[in-house]
């Protein structure tokens, strides 16, 4: 049921036009980062209010959307924001990867490769990659135009230097088709290989920064690495105690008081389709049955 | 023609300037910066700059590097392409001289270093910067130019901020000098340091200026400066040069009456 006191979708048609120019744009320029006039949404920024106007700007009545918080559909966040779509928009929504056209997410890409026609909106907190060592926005921008990506390295250099190996887990920097480097948003280094190539159109939005960039279909997307370091998208060294995936990303759970402890998939909608498929972790009987 | 080609004469010839400068004025409103400044800078030569506090030192070495637009003027550098002259040059084109060709040693080492990066990755960013990959060489290289300006290669991963401020310029230097640049900007590289650790530096510069055969602009009040490094000399006051020629003689035999009280130790600045 949609609150008729609402636009479809919350956001007023001229802001969605003013946003969609914006992912336009993005589209057409793939890793550059779009200024635009983000508005006040009725939820606090780090909840995502970019994502969410991006995705309130590509919403259609026909979509139907998944949320997803750190891979699953149950955390607050995700939850909220999908309430929020349903009363707005009155989408249709799901948990299913395959079912949804349009994946509103928060630090990962789904464990199931996305299709073609399928949008993936991220939530970015901090948008410009270069932050960390040049606070200067004139300068980073100048850096992007002019192609000075001498210091997305030097970063990596500290990594190793401090750590042996790159010790950058998340938000680790790509290179867009050879031209922009970009920041994935807070993803695990895991999703990195992900981004390249989908068939799926990617769109990134940062509320409180106010911009906007994407990667279409197709695009090339490469980590940054050393040659004698080279890009390693690591996982944990273990099979999903639930549903026995050996190539999912895990999240370390502990289970009493004392200690112990499981890896199960993050990707909850993944996990369970796998379990209903009838694979079965090392712990899959006793967590199985209240799936 | 060929013949004349041919010749001793040609032979002998001096090749083209590295820097050639040429009506060079920079006013803050009506406050005279610098003005008609003009020489040639030859491979291989360091040139000082001399003059007392507000005699527009600073404003002519920032004119030269491009981080100040001039109101009037040229400088012509002799890029791997032939002569251009800088002033002209788009601004990607100037950034990237910046980063290759020409370096600049501020005197604050702050300006000049990233103090939230460690010693290893100041000296290596530029060569990251013109796109060195391998972090083993990169290293290597850092740790060299540590020891080049006597740094002990166990501070590689420290910060600069945990340094003093004579290994911070030592390693600012480092880092501009890595890259093998054509022309070294200098102001006041000794400035603000203790007398006993200017005295270090300066011997230090002096090994890398030989050993590299470094072409360099330096700026300084300090007239021992000029004379352990500068093969000539510059004299500035008011804007104006009013002196110009080889170190041992302006120093020896300064012709002009403010050049006469600088070298006298009249004016002590
Ligand atoms: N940003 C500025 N705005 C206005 N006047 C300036 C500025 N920078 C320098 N000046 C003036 O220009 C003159 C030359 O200054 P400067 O180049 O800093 O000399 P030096 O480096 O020899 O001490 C001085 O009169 C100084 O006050
Ligand atoms: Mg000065």
């Amino acid at each position: 049921m949609t609150d008729q006191s609402y636009n479809f979708a919350y956001l007023d048609e001229q802001t969605k036009r003013m946003i969609r120019r914006a992912i336009l744009k993005g589209v057409a320029v793939p890793g550059y980062q779009v200024p635009f006039a983000s508005r006040e949404m009725p939820m606090p920024y780090g909840w995502g209010t970019g994502g969410v106007q991006v995705t309130a700007a590509c919403l259609v009545p026909e979509d139907v959307l998944k949320v997803i918080d750190q891979g699953a559909d149950d955390t607050t966040n995700a939850v909220s924001i999908r309430k929020f779509f349903q009363r707005t928009a009155g989408v249709a929504t799901t948990e299913a990867t395959a079912e949804a056209t349009v994946i509103q997410t928060r630090h990962r890409i789904p464990e199931q490769a996305l299709t073609a026609g399928q949008i993936l909106v991220y939530q970015v907190p901090i948008p410009e990659p270069l932050r960390f060592l040049e606070p200067r926005e004139t300068e980073t921008r100048k850096m992007h135009s002019l192609e000075e990506y001498g210091l997305m390295h030097v970063k990596l250099y500290e990594d190793i230097a401090r750590h042996g190996s790159i010790a950058t887990a998340y938000a680790y920097p790509v290179r867009v088709e050879g031209r922009y480097v970009m920041d994935p948003s807070p993803i695990p280094k895991f999703d990195n290989p992900k981004l390249s190539d989908s068939p799926a159109l990617q769109l990134f939005g940062a509320g409180r920064e106010q911009r906007i960039y994407a990667l279409p279909p197709f695009t090339r997307v490469v980590s940054l690495d050393f040659d004698d370091h080279p890009f390693d998208p690591s996982k944990a060294p273990h099979d999903c105690d639930l549903c026995g995936a050996a190539e999912s990303y895990l999240d370390e759970v502990i289970t009493d008081d004392a200690g112990s402890r499981m890896f199960v998939c993050s990707d909850t909608d993944f996990c369970r389709s796998r379990r209903e498929a009838g694979h079965v972790g090392r712990l899959g009987e006793t967590a199985g049955g209240g799936a | 023609m060929q013949a004349t080609e041919m010749s001793i004469f040609a032979k002998v010839k001096p090749q083209a300037p590295l820097l050639s400068v040429k009506g060079l004025s920079k006013r803050y409103g009506t406050r005279i910066g610098c003005t008609d400044v003009a020489f040639d800078l030859w491979p291989g030569e360091v040139l000082g700059i001399v003059g007392e506090s507000g005699s527009g030192k600073s404003t002519l070495l920032s004119c030269l590097a491009g981080h100040l637009a001039p109101d009037t003027g040229e400088v012509v550098f002799a890029t791997a392409s032939g002569p251009r002259d800088t002033l002209r040059m788009t601004e990607p084109e100037r950034r990237r001289l910046a980063r290759t060709d020409w370096a600049f040693v501020h005197q604050n080492p702050r300006d000049g270093l990233r103090m939230g990066v460690t010693a290893g990755g100041n000296v290596g960013e530029r060569l990251m910067a013109v796109g060195a990959r391998n972090y083993g060489s990169i290293r290597d290289a850092a740790t060299d130019w540590l020891g080049r300006v006597e740094i002990d290669a166990s501070r590689i991963d420290d910060r600069p901020s945990a340094f003093s401020g004579g290994m911070q310029q030592r390693l600012q230097i480092a880092r501009n000098l890595v890259t093998g640049p054509r022309l070294v900007f200098m102001d006041e590289p000794t400035g603000g340091l203790d007398v006993s650790v200017q005295a270090r530096l300066l011997d230090l510069l002096r090994g890398l200026v030989r050993e590299m055969g470094l072409s360099a602009i330096i700026v300084t009040h300090d007239l021992a400066v000029v004379r352990l490094l500068a093969d000539r000399l510059m004299v500035m006051k008011s804007g104006h040069v009013v002196e110009q020629g080889l170190t041992d003689q302006v120093l020896d035999d300064p012709q002009h009456a403010y050049t006469q009280l600088l070298v006298s130790s009249v004016l002590q600045v």
